[in-house]
């Protein structure tokens, strides 16, 4: 068991959990969150303000998913987040110790497993 | 001879009315996705800055100067011969006259913007709204207000039945055909991010609207009086029968079609609310809620990407009101005309002509100018600036910014206080 975490364009997201769809793979928690990853800054201008947005907003997603299903994720990611620029994002895989599912008390690869497959 | 009690109400009027291009502003911006809030906002303030400009060059006087059949005259260019002295078939000061007419077009202006957000260049939105307050309104006004064929023929349009409503809906339609859809329309659920927005929007436009259809009469005579007291009366029953459609399609009435259902109402009287009785003007409340509801439900269904629904809301309504007038236009009530239904079969001939060629003209002509237009410069942003939001790709700001992360650029070192 792994966890998958995605960070992409906040614009890609749609796409990436269209792509993660197709690829089978269900349960994803979704925040969003401010980063920085070595993109060109941004400069906006307020009246008489000028500044450089050092931070971008970006989706982090955080999928837990059994062995066989690890590479079809990191697929969706890539497939459903890349655009070419600077700043599409990153993909970071963990080690999973044990994971629970709360309603049923079963654990490891089962709770993972999407309810009905 | 200047009437002083028609001069202050006229110039509250036109105050009331010059409220109505930020709340549609607001109106707008509450119903795109929040990364285009600010773009949307502007280009109803672009309005009022194209649209004034270009009504002050010539706009005003093709459609209010003589009485020439198709346009206007060039003798009020630069607003040269509009001073102080009454307006011909008024006693308000022709300059407030001129510039009750300008709040019109400019709102009129902005409103075609909702076939376009968030995916029309700035740039580009900026001539095309000088050139249709023009080329569009300016020539539809003077038929309809100016002594142009289609009030000289009978026709009968108390507020902008023709120019405004009829105007900016079809030409909403033409825009959005010629612009095309969004990259994510009909692919992803585009929600309105700030429904707050949309219902003070409409609440503003509804308040507004009162010196839009009450000044049109431009006196505190009985006509203003008819229309302001109708301007209350059909937006409440469209809003009873929208609450009802809503309720029978989804057993819930929904805020964002009660604010709809505010301006549905609002557009539907503005033809007539000098012209029927205020009887009436409930009926037709509640009759105009129908069409503009089953466009407001069909609309999204198809490739037609006409985004805030003008079409619906105010060329489908400003139809409706411009074809109710025929039947129910009531002499005792207005003074002019009677409509069939009290004994002038004729005049519903007339509203129909205007209820035809209004949506024809500005449809061909604003499907034309954008066509050009597009030749000249592109009309739309690319993929990925839609995709980044038109806020920071057109105006480098963003409208919920946080500051966090944003660092302080010194074009040069801060000049010393002195003490």
């Amino acid at each position: 068991m792994k966890l998958v975490i995605g960070i992409v364009r906040p614009e890609k997201a749609n796409d990436v959990l269209e792509a993660l769809y197709r690829a089978d793979v269900r349960g994803v928690s979704l925040s969003r969150v401010q980063g920085h990853g070595g993109e060109l800054d941004r400069v906006e201008t307020y009246r008489g303000t000028r500044v450089q947005m050092g931070l971008s907003d970006k989706m982090r997603f955080e999928i837990a998913v059994s062995d066989p299903f690890v590479e079809p994720t990191i697929d969706a990611l890539c497939e459903g987040a890349r655009t070419g620029e600077v700043g599409d994002g990153k993909i970071f895989v963990l080690p999973l110790e044990r994971v629970v599912r709360i309603r049923t008390a079963e654990t490891d690869d089962d709770a993972v497993t999407p309810v009905g497959s | 001879m200047i009437d002083t009690g028609d001069t202050a109400w006229m110039l509250a009027a036109t105050a009331l009315v010059l409220l109505m291009t930020p709340a549609l502003g607001l109106f707008y911006a509450g119903l795109v996705r929040s990364r285009n809030t600010l773009n949307t906002f502007m280009m109803c303030l672009a309005a009022l800055a194209v649209a004034t400009v270009a009504w002050a060059l010539v706009g005003y006087s093709l459609a209010f100067d003589g009485d020439g059949g198709l346009l206007g005259g060039l003798d009020h260019v630069l607003l040269r011969g509009v001073g102080f002295e009454a307006r011909e078939g008024t006693k308000i000061p022709h300059l407030l006259f001129m510039v009750f007419q300008a709040s019109f077009c400019i709102v009129t202006t902005a409103l075609v913007s909702g076939a376009v957000v968030e995916r029309m260049r700035f740039g580009s939105f900026l001539a095309f709204a000088a050139l249709w307050s023009v080329l569009v309104y300016a020539v539809l006004a003077h038929w309809a207000f100016g002594g142009g064929w289609l009030q000289a023929g009978g026709t009968l349009d108390f507020a902008g039945g023709v120019p405004v409503e009829m105007g900016s809906g079809f030409s909403a339609m033409a825009a959005a055909i010629v612009v095309g859809a969004r990259k994510d329309y009909g692919r992803q659920a585009l929600l309105p991010h700030n429904s707050v927005y949309v219902l003070l929007g409409a609440g503003l436009l509804w308040f507004g609207w009162f010196g839009f259809n009450g000044g049109s009469g431009f006196s505190t005579g009985r006509p203003g009086i008819l229309a302001f007291t109708n301007t209350l009366l059909t937006p409440a029953c469209t809003l009873v029968v929208w609450f009802l459609l809503d309720v029978l399609r989804d057993r819930r009435v929904t805020a964002i079609g009660a604010a709809t259902a505010v301006i549905v109402g609002c557009v539907g009287i503005t033809p007539a609310a000098g012209f029927v009785s205020p009887a009436a003007a409930m009926l037709l409340g509640a009759v105009a809620a129908l069409p503009s509801y089953a466009v407001i439900v069909w609309r999204p269904r198809t490739r037609l990407d006409e985004t805030l629904d003008v079409l619906a809301a105010h060329g489908v309504a400003g139809f409706t009101g411009i074809l109710f007038i025929g039947f129910f236009a009531q002499e005792k009530w207005n003074g002019v005309a009677d409509g069939l239904l009290f004994g002038d079969a004729g005049q519903l001939g007339h509203q129909a002509l205007a209820a035809l060629v209004a949506p024809v003209y500005a449809f061909a002509m604003t499907f034309a100018l954008l066509k050009l237009l597009g030749l000249a410069t592109p009309l739309r942003a690319t993929e990925r600036e839609e995709a980044l939001g038109m806020d920071v790709v057109q105006h480098g700001e963003e409208a919920y910014a946080s500051g966090e992360g944003a660092i302080l650029i010194h074009d040069e070192p801060p000049a010393a206080v002195v003490p």
